[in-house]
């Protein structure tokens, strides 16, 4: 993994997984309506979980999905870049083990319940 | 919205979520700002961005040298039941959220962060919001020892006669408060067709 003559250190080396190791080489998610605050929630508790063909990685986002996450708070939990998020959420989606609520365009209604919820912080 | 865990029919997922960005020149207090209103402290996340794709939603290319990691520190308010409403700030000095185009889209607007001391720091950000049409206002964050100027010194400074200004303290929640209010008030009357307030406090 090093260019002649040039090693690479630390960080420098990127990290000991990468990404698309986890994602089993794939680099692009099936699901392009998945967004940074898609929401997700998972449909079965997980001792219904089928392990059967699901990773490490699976699991972890099914095990934090019990109420409604963003794509972004998996993310930061489990220390992953969001594309990789992606198309991880995006397998447990195809196998009907998670529903997701896409971000929803600020309409006139949306945008003064914000600012109320604002208001009573 | 939570749902006992035993329950084999959960209901469906009823919430949803909107977001705000925080943006501004390096050091200028985004993540401080996300960390006085958030219900969370904030969290960290990252991305990986090619400069070749501009398509974050793709890795392809991630093995190159092209690729950069941008971070992302993000709080969390509960506006109601139904509704999250996330704030995402890009912490550090990466030019390369630039890039990434699907953080801004979809998004309540921006708050654009300026420092008296580099008022030509936040230009970048409030360009980038201005051509994508993305409501913007801008807080002017009082630093101890900075300058001190009024709304109007710093509004003629900028040369944005359009865009609602006003002076903040990142570390105090109200004025936060204040500042996403104003936002809040700026993106309402842009979605309602009224024209924009150009001046307030």
């Amino acid at each position: 993994m090093s260019d002649r003559g040039q090693t690479w250190f630390d960080e420098a080396a990127g990290p000991l997984v990468r990404p698309y190791a986890v994602t089993r080489g794939r680099t692009r998610a099936d699901r392009p309506d998945l967004q940074v605050i898609t929401l997700v929630m998972a449909l079965h508790p997980m001792s219904e979980i089928p392990e059967r063909g699901l990773d490490p990685e699976h699991l972890q986002i099914l095990s934090r999905s019990l109420r409604p996450i963003s794509i972004a708070e998996i993310a930061s939990e489990l220390q992953l870049p969001l594309s990789v998020v992606k198309i991880l959420v995006g397998d447990l989606i195809g196998r009907k083990l998670l529903i997701f609520r896409s971000a929803i365009t600020p309409d006139i209604q949306v945008i003064q319940a914000v600012i109320n919820g604002i208001r009573r912080l | 919205m939570a749902f006992d865990g035993s329950d084999p029919h959960p209901p469906g997922l009823a919430a949803s979520a909107v977001k705000i960005l925080i943006a501004g020149g390096f050091g200028v207090g985004k993540t401080t700002m996300v960390a006085s209103v958030s219900e969370i402290p904030p969290l960290r996340t990252e991305e990986l961005i090619t400069e070749l794709s501009r398509d974050v939603d793709d890795l392809t290319g991630v093995e190159g040298k092209t690729t950069t990691t941008v971070a992302l520190d993000f709080g969390r308010i509960t506006v109601d039941p139904q509704l999250v409403l996330y704030l995402f700030g890009t912490p550090g000095q990466d030019r390369f959220w630039f890039l990434w185009n699907e953080l801004a889209q979809g998004a309540i607007g921006a708050v654009v962060l300026a420092d008296t001391r580099r008022l030509d720091a936040c230009f970048p950000a409030v360009d980038f919001f201005e051509s994508r049409g993305i409501p913007l206002v801008i807080g002017v964050n009082r630093f101890a020892g900075a300058p001190l100027y009024t709304v109007e010194e710093v509004r003629a400074a900028l040369d944005l006669a359009d865009v609602p200004t006003m002076l903040c303290d990142v570390r105090d929640r109200e004025s936060c408060k204040e500042l996403l209010l104003l936002l809040g008030e700026h993106a309402l009357a842009r979605v309602a067709g009224a024209p924009p307030r150009s001046v307030l406090s």
